[in-house]
């Protein structure tokens, strides 16, 4: 990923290098006058560079498809604001702070704190689960499973993240809440000294289970990226660390986790991304409840984007303009998240540099 | 305190394929033997058994004896990391740890052995990159990355780093062969100095190198591809090079080979 701006960098410089280069040797390998029409592969002048080929071609072809991305998400930009600011203004509390949402009235009232604190703590709790398990997979994958086992273990994971999230949405509803209702029960009767496990129940729908939905719904993309990270490792800093009297456990953790440590970042941020997002799954696992609590077992929880699946269809314009409203807080959040990533991934960016 | 390897009757597999075939040698304490033979004759398969390296690769495992100081290196209770770290190792192409500054390559082994008061290796990490001739040059930069050096003060680093450890062997899989002359010559001049402390078994393709730096000299050939490697001539490097027992040997080492 941060490679990506250094790398085109270095392509325009030595692109203009080599265009440069050429309109030199043009100018003092040919005597002026001495052809009137350069010979073509001959000796004598050099042939002229040719105008319009395919090499200006190409560029204009790449220069428009990078311009297009650009232009999408300012097109982006300006539908979301130009539906969000009609709504906002005529929300009659502060959107930041309010704890309901009631758009649809003549007198709109919708805050996007509960939906904001839900999207996050799911997402958290989900990554919580999910990295430390994705982790170890993708280490066992890379470096302990004997290859006739990797192979087709990584196919199965992959094959994990083909599942369509509705399916998950359905499965988590319907199987996956009664295993986590009766846990959530024994969680509540012996820590419910610990808030977050607190509460008379009713359990089941809750942020447990929508989280530990999405869990398992980033779990083969952390995984996959992970692994592929780890085994790129350079199998001779392996035998480096090896050499030097470490235990395999510690070869991993000398060589392989540093080398590793930015895609990880990346493959975290990729996961958070789809679990921030995350819709259906959500919309049909949480409870649907608009309060601010940390109590994860009982029934509650609710996120931006599935309050957008859930109340959509009986929204009025301002009711739109409210739910757009939410969708741009998301990408809000998406942003931050992605860009503290990226500075994450930056700051030990010499070391990678160097290294490549 | 550096301590004699003893080698008897050492064969190398890598699965059904058998690498070298019953080598035997000794090597004595605060001594450099050099491993010369064409490519693909097992000298380097030879000195990765010698540290147990050779059994990372799967599949791979070694019959016949390895001894260091009467104890036997592939004893089914040594511990494989300890020998190890008795018998440091220095590969082909420099392998700086490419996330880490130059101190802490050098001191990643010590904090393996679990080393972790500053100042022990604050100290350890002077003394050995001043061993490995590289402190005037990197100690205005300790915490720059290790993988900016040039390849000759990374493969010295690395050097330092294999040093850290306090091994008593140190063995180096053709050290120079990735380096410009310069550096080549530094890092002879460092294996001259590192002598007086370590016995050092160095695998190398110059010739020249094997006659300037080593005391012993092995010879390894092979008969053709697909036989394994075996140890022709070991004797005193001088002998090797004037005066060879063996006819193949002295057909490598004037130039008329196969």
């Amino acid at each position: 990923m941060g490679d990506n701006p250094s790398g085109s960098d270095n392509a325009t410089a030595g692109d203009l290098g080599v265009t440069g280069r050429h309109a030199r040797g043009a100018g003092t390998g040919v005597a002026p006058g001495s052809y009137e029409e350069p010979p073509f592969g001959g000796g004598g002048a050099l042939p002229k560079k040719t105008r319009f080929g395919m090499e200006a071609g190409f560029r204009g072809l790449s220069v428009a498809a990078g311009a297009m991305v650009l232009v999408i998400i300012v097109a982006i930009a300006v539908f979301l604001i130009s539906k969000a600011v009609p709504a906002l203004s005529a929300n009659t509390e502060n959107f930041l702070t309010y704890k309901s949402w009631f758009p649809n009235e003549t007198e709109p009232k919708f805050g996007i704190a509960v939906l904001a604190f839900g999207t996050v703590l799911t997402s958290i709790i989900a990554l919580l689960v999910a990295v430390p398990i994705a982790l170890g997979i993708a280490l066992f994958l890379s470096h302990y499973a004997p290859k006739r086992l990797a192979t087709p273990l990584g196919f199965v994971i992959d094959l994990l993240a083909a599942v369509p999230s509705v399916v998950f949405g359905l499965w988590g509803r319907d199987v996956f809440m009664e295993p986590v209702r009766n846990f959530s029960a024994w969680l509540n009767e012996y820590f419910s000294w610990i808030p977050i496990f607190g509460g008379d129940g009713p359990f089941g729908r809750s942020v447990l289970l929508g989280s530990l939905v999405l869990a398992i719904m980033v779990l083969p993309i952390v995984t996959s990226l992970s692994r592929e990270v780890f085994m790129q490792t350079p199998g001779m800093n392996e035998e480096a660390a090896l050499a030097l009297g470490a235990t395999k456990w510690e070869m991993v953790r000398t060589a392989v986790l540093p080398y590793g440590k930015p895609g990880v970042i990346a493959a975290v941020m990729l996961g958070l991304g789809r679990a921030l997002g995350e819709t259906i799954a959500l919309a049909l696992t949480l409870g649907v409840v608009f309060n601010i609590s940390f109590n994860i077992i009982e029934n509650g929880g609710n996120s931006i984007a599935a309050n957008i699946a859930n109340s959509f269809g009986e929204a009025n314009e301002t009711g739109r303009g409210a739910l757009i409203a939410s969708g741009l807080v998301l990408f809000a959040i998406t942003l931050v998240v992605n860009m503290a990533a990226r500075a994450i991934i930056y700051r030990r960016r010499e070391f990678r540099d160097s290294a490549a | 305190m550096a301590k004699r390897i003893e080698a008897s009757n050492v064969s190398s597999y890598y699965g059904s394929f058998k690498a070298i075939d019953s080598v035997s040698m000794v090597v004595e304490p605060k001594t450099i033997t050099a491993l010369i033979g064409p490519s693909g004759c097992g000298k380097s398969t030879f000195l990765r058994s010698i540290n147990r390296m050779h059994e990372v690769l799967p599949n791979a495992r070694i019959e016949g004896s390895l001894t260091i100081d009467e104890q036997n290196i592939y004893d089914p209770d040594v511990d494989v990391t300890a020998v190890r770290r008795l018998i440091g190792m220095v590969f082909q192409r420099p392998n700086p740890f490419p996330t880490m500054s130059i101190y802490e390559n050098v001191v990643a082994g010590l904090k393996l052995n679990g080393v972790k008061k500053k100042s022990l290796l604050d100290d350890a990490a002077e003394q050995s990159l001043r061993s490995a001739n590289l402190w005037n040059e990197v100690k205005d930069r300790l915490s720059r990355p290790g993988a900016g050096l040039s390849g000759g003060q990374q493969q010295r680093l690395c050097i330092a780093r294999t040093i850290a450890v306090e091994p008593q062997v140190v063995l180096m899989d053709e050290p120079c062969s990735a380096l410009d002359p310069i550096s080549t010559l530094a890092i002879e001049d460092l294996m001259f100095k590192l002598k007086d402390r370590f016995t050092i078994i160095i695998v190398t393709h110059n010739m020249q190198q094997a006659a300037r730096v080593s005391d012993k000299t092995g010879f390894f050939s092979i008969d053709k591809t697909g036989d394994p490697g075996r140890l022709i001539e070991y004797d005193d490097t001088q002998k090797i090079f004037s005066n060879p027992t063996e006819k193949k040997t002295e057909d490598y080492i004037t130039g008329r080979f196969g």
